[in-house]
This record gives C-alpha cells, sequence and structure tokens, in this order.
C-alpha cells in the first residue's frame, strides 16, 4: 500500500515511526546494532500514541473519519462479500454514481449491498461526486431495499457522505421528498436492515440509508445533524471555530452509543482504519455477522415493530406531570 | 379581535413595512388581512394563535401534548447556552416549544392539527417537536381523524446534535404508521421549510400544500450559491417553482386556505360523516 498522509495532529507520530524504520534498516547487519536505540523510540512512539489518541478530540475524530486513504463502501464489499453484482438501475432520472448497491454473498449467502461511495482520487471522487447523492440516488437506493425486502434477504447499508447535494437538479428533483420516502419505506422494511457508518454520517443525507433494526459505527467515524463547519458557521459565525462546534454536536461513536443512537461500535487499529484496513474489514465483517445472526431470529413482524419501537424511543425532553 | 388593534406582539407599532415589497401597512389591515400584504400579495409569518383563530371553527381548538419541554441533553453551548435560548424563544413566543398540538374542527370537519411557530428557534425540529408530532399522529390514529400539520421550519435544530437528526426518523416513521392505517396526512408548507423538515413528514403528505411564494427546500439558497457557485435564478425554491416541478400538489392563498382544506376533508368522508368509511 502507498504510504499514509499524516494528519497534521498525527505529524510527531509519523516521524518517529520513519525514525523507527531508518534505525532498523542500518541496523539490519552485525556490524551496527542500534536494538537498543530503537527500543527506546519504540517505548517512546507507544506513550506517543497514548497520548495522542486516548485524548483524541471530536475534530480530530473527524479528520479520520474524512482521511482521504480511509477505507470506502467498495473496499468493504470488495472485502467482506463474495459475488457482488452491482445493479446501477434506479428506473429514474439517471445512474448516481455516489450510491453503489446490488447483490452480493456474505459467507455463501445472499444479501443486498448498498451505500454512499466517495471514491479515491480527484477523478473518481469527481465522477462519485464526493460520496453526495442526488434525489435519483436515494430513489436507486430505495429501489434495492424494495428489492431485498421482495426476496426476503437481508439489507446491509455503509454510510460515509458529507451529506446529500446541496445543488440546483436536487432540489428541482425533490432532494427532500427522495430522504423522507426512504425514511417512510425503511420503517416497514420486513427485511433485517443492518447499517454501518464507515466514515461520515452526514445529516439527512446519511439517514436516508440509515434506519435500521442495528445501526453500528466504527471507532473513529463521526454522525451528525450538521457539519461541524457549517455549524460553527451558523452558530458561531466563524468557521474556525468547527473543533468547538465538533465538541458540542456530540458526534463521535462514543457520544452516539452513550445517546443510544447506536448500537455498537466496531473498534479501530490505532490511528484509524487506514491503517490497518484488512484487520478493519475483518471487525467489521464480525459485527455485521453476529448482528445479522440476531436480529435474523426475531419474526419479521415483531422485528418491524421493535425498529419502531427504537426510534420512538430516542429524543430527550421532559415531561410535566 | 380586538387586541390587536393597537400593538401587536413581533410587530412594530401602529404599521409593518413588507418586506417584499416595502410598502407600509396598518397592522390593523395586516391582522385583518391574516398577514397577506394588501398591495403585493407577500405572505408574512403569522403567529400561531392568529393561524389557529384563522383556520378553526369558533372555540373548536383544544390543544394536547401541552408540558411536553426541552431539556439540554448535549449540554450545548455556542456564544450562548442552549438552555439560555430556549428560555429567550419562551419569552418570546410565549410558547413552550416550536409547535403547536391540538384537535379542532374545520368548517365542520374535526381533524388533528400541528402548527410550526418560526419565531421560536426558527422553527426547529428537535426532541419535543419530534416527540408532538409523533404523538399528533398518534392521536390521529386513535381518533381515526384526518393530520394536518402546518410547517414553517428551518430545519432539525443543531443544539440537540444527533438526537434532532433522529426525529426525522420518529416522525417520518409515524406518518408511515398512519398511511397503513389509511388515514389522510395533508402537509402545509409555510414560508420557510427547509432541511430535516423538508426531508421529513412535511414531504409525505397525502397532499402537499403550499402558501404562496414560500421558500421551500432541503438546502438553503445560500448553501446552493456557495456549492454550485452560481446565482440562483429568481424564484428557485419557491411554492410557484416547485408546483411546476410536480414535487408539491397545490398553492393555496391564505384566505382561501379554510375553504380549501375543508373541500378535501370531505373527499375522505364516508357516508356517515365519519373517517372509517375510507377503506
Amino acid at each position: 500500500m502507498e504510504s499514509i498522509e499524516p494528519l497534521g495532529f498525527e505529524s510527531k507520530i509519523y516521524e518517529l515511526e520513519s525514525k523507527i524504520k531508518e534505525l532498523e534498516k542500518l541496523s539490519d547487519g552485525d556490524t551496527l546494532d542500534l536494538s537498543e536505540e530503537i527500543r527506546k523510540l519504540e517505548s517512546k512512539l507507544e506513550e506517543l500514541r497514548a497520548q495522542t489518541y486516548q485524548n483524541i478530540s471530536a475534530w480530530e475524530i473527524t479528520q479520520i473519519a474524512r482521511h482521504p486513504q480511509r477505507p470506502y463502501t467498495l473496499d468493504y464489499i470488495k472485502a467482506i462479500f463474495d459475488d457482488f453484482v452491482e445493479m446501477h438501475g434506479g428506473r429514474q432520472f439517471e445512474d448516481d454514481h455516489a450510491i453503489v448497491g446490488g447483490m452480493a454473498r456474505l459467507n455463501g449467502e445472499p444479501v443486498v449491498v448498498i451505500g454512499h461511495e466517495k471514491g479515491r482520487g480527484t477523478e473518481e471522487k469527481i465522477f462519485r461526486n464526493f460520496g453526495m447523492p442526488h434525489p435519483e440516488g436515494y430513489r436507486k437506493a430505495l429501489r434495492l431495499m424494495q428489492f431485498a425486502n421482495k426476496f426476503y434477504r437481508p439489507l446491509v447499508l455503509f454510510i460515509d457522505t458529507p451529506g446529500a447535494y446541496p445543488g440546483k437538479g436536487a432540489e428541482e428533483r425533490g432532494q427532500g421528498e427522495a430522504i423522507a420516502r426512504n425514511i417512510f419505506e425503511m420503517s416497514f422494511l420486513k427485511c433485517p436492515i443492518i447499517a454501518i457508518v464507515i466514515g461520515e454520517g452526514g445529516s439527512g443525507g446519511a439517514v436516508a440509508l440509515g434506519v435500521g433494526d442495528r445501526v453500528l459505527m466504527l471507532e473513529n467515524s463521526i454522525y451528525s445533524v450538521i457539519s461541524p463547519e457549517g455549524c460553527a458557521s451558523i452558530l458561531w459565525k466563524d468557521v474556525s471555530k468547527s473543533d468547538l462546534a465538533a465538541k458540542a454536536l456530540k458526534l463521535t461513536s462514543k457520544d452516539l452509543l452513550d445517546l443510544k443512537v447506536v448500537d455498537q461500535v466496531i473498534g479501530e487499529p490505532i490511528g484509524g482504519a487506514h491503517r490497518d484496513p484488512e484487520a478493519t474489514f475483518e471487525s467489521v465483517k464480525s459485527a455485521i455477522e453476529k448482528n445479522l445472526k440476531e436480529v435474523m431470529k426475531v419474526d419479521p413482524e415483531e422485528r418491524v415493530a421493535e425498529r419502531f419501537a427504537k426510534y420512538s424511543r430516542m429524543g430527550v425532553f421532559v415531561e410535566e406531570a | 379581535m380586538g387586541w390587536f388593534t393597537t400593538k401587536i406582539k413581533g410587530l412594530p407599532e401602529v404599521a409593518t413595512k413588507c418586506p417584499a415589497c416595502e410598502e407600509v401597512v396598518f397592522n390593523k389591515d395586516l391582522v385583518k388581512n391574516l398577514y397577506v400584504c394588501s398591495h403585493c400579495g407577500k405572505h408574512l409569518r403569522m403567529p400561531t394563535a392568529m393561524r389557529v383563530e384563522a383556520l378553526c371553527d369558533e372555540n373548536s381548538f383544544e390543544e394536547f401534548g401541552s408540558g411536553i419541554l426541552p431539556s439540554d441533553p448535549l449540554s450545548f453551548s455556542d456564544s450562548r447556552p442552549y438552555a439560555e435560548r430556549v428560555e429567550k424563544a419562551q419569552e418570546k413566543t410565549q410558547s413552550e416549544e416550536a409547535i403547536l398540538t391540538g384537535v379542532g374542527s374545520i368548517q365542520g370537519n374535526k381533524v388533528v392539527l400541528g402548527f410550526f411557530d418560526f419565531a421560536f428557534m426558527g422553527g426547529s425540529m428537535g426532541s419535543v417537536v419530534g416527540e408532538k408530532i409523533a404523538r399528533a399522529a398518534r392521536k390521529s390514529q386513535e381518533l381515526h381523524l384526518p393530520l394536518i400539520i402546518f410547517s414553517a421550519s428551518g430545519g432539525a435544530r443543531m443544539h440537540e446534535g444527533i438526537l434532532s437528526l433522529m426525529q426525522m426518523v420518529k416522525t417520518g416513521q409515524a406518518i408511515a404508521q398512519l398511511s397503513k392505517s389509511h388515514i389522510p396526512f395533508v402537509s402545509v408548507l409555510c414560508d420557510p421549510t427547509t432541511g430535516g423538515v423538508t426531508a421529513s413528514f412535511a414531504m409525505l403528505g397525502d397532499i402537499i400544500i403550499a402558501e404562496p411564494k414560500a421558500l421551500i427546500g432541503f438546502a438553503g439558497p445560500r448553501v446552493i450559491e456557495q456549492t454550485i457557485h452560481e446565482t440562483l435564478p429568481e424564484g428557485f425554491q419557491t411554492s410557484e417553482f416547485l408546483l411546476e416541478k410536480g414535487v408539491i400538489d397545490m398553492i393555496v392563498p391564505r384566505q382561501d386556505m379554510r375553504e380549501t382544506l375543508a373541500k378535501i376533508l370531505s373527499f375522505f368522508k364516508g357516508k356517515d360523516g365519519s373517517y372509517h368509511g375510507i377503506h
């Protein structure tokens, strides 16, 4: 794999890592033994990592969630499922490349997979519209969800979007309605639904793929009503206050677990999923297997009722007697 | 409406300048005209109490869902704490939250109603608004009465973070439940209706009505302009534009709202006058 781009707050860690690597190279022969030196640096590295990642801020997590080398939906599909057959036809305006989906097999069992796809590299990012769908993308997703429901196949959804695209065509074709319709339909789908936030859960654009029997979240992903930048520019009138907004919004996986909006947090390798994608794929796969197994035990009618009850409980208010 | 003739809450003394045509309108005329500018027809934002009065048969409206109050689950604070903003909004609007729910009659047709108050933190939807809409839908189902919600909202309330976002699901599924029971939901979009309200229950009406020239959209015009780096054409995201695009069903001026809703409601009634005859 190509070298990893460090984020601003990680630069010291990466410096130390490359220094250790250099020393290891030098130390290869018998003539020069630097093992003592390396051990020292490694323990320093350990300390530094602990310092950096144990006290990581919401804003730093946001940057990891958006890391350009973070695994995307198609990476997960390729690594976790077999025989993926992509279905492009939303039967609408046009194919929306910001959402991918189709039939696949999980350990041999047929499922339907759908997710936002951000695209890797400039050219593909543009092709994927940076993972920001238009209404026809959500309508394609809905068609695939109904397809899954019709043929009794479980649904696995990957969430990774900055948000629904705020553009002219999107408004003209009913962006709001497309998102609303997905929520409406998903709440009564009889097939099991597992949704996983793998990177950015950007507001309504994420919810449109996010009504599930189980909603899981990768440790360094975020899920929020608005981006920290959007929130900072509206409430602080200053986009440079995004770090404060990120903290205030409570958008990390830990926050969401505490708020009972997600059911499980999937741990990531230290530093983030991009530091060890293979290990991340393994963890995500076993989380899907475990949750799917549990929800598939439940009778479909009961499953729908439980899903409805779960979302009915969401929200915090005071009720006067 | 005697108490409105001198000082009207939220309006300057005596007269108001229309934000659209900038003509000066006497407050008493504005009130008589249901907050519609007599010069240009601009539908100004209307206090909830007046909307209830203009729409419902006399003394027919009975509130339910009062006493459900906002808390501060995230201990949110920007330049001011959220709790303080809520207090200010309550003081300003004399309302508990951004939505009022109740049962009332429109020309003899009993219905469950919800009215957003844009003056309360931009009509934003947090936990309380979501809960009250869900309960209104439940009430519709229990009483077998149609649901009508007048929306005027900037969208989900940021100060309650992800919990506000989840109200999109809570309200959306509540409408889905109603739909399964064949109970009509009429969504009336007022100026402005955007964001998470547009992207949930408000766009799920069996009938979607808009007031004239209301701003209705998912993303706000400023966000769109910043994204696409161009100026939006005149009239983009207005009711008229959305009617043209097939997003909404009809535009109804405020003066005709009562009569139009009564007509619509009667369509759903069975021969015995109840809504049980629908299926």
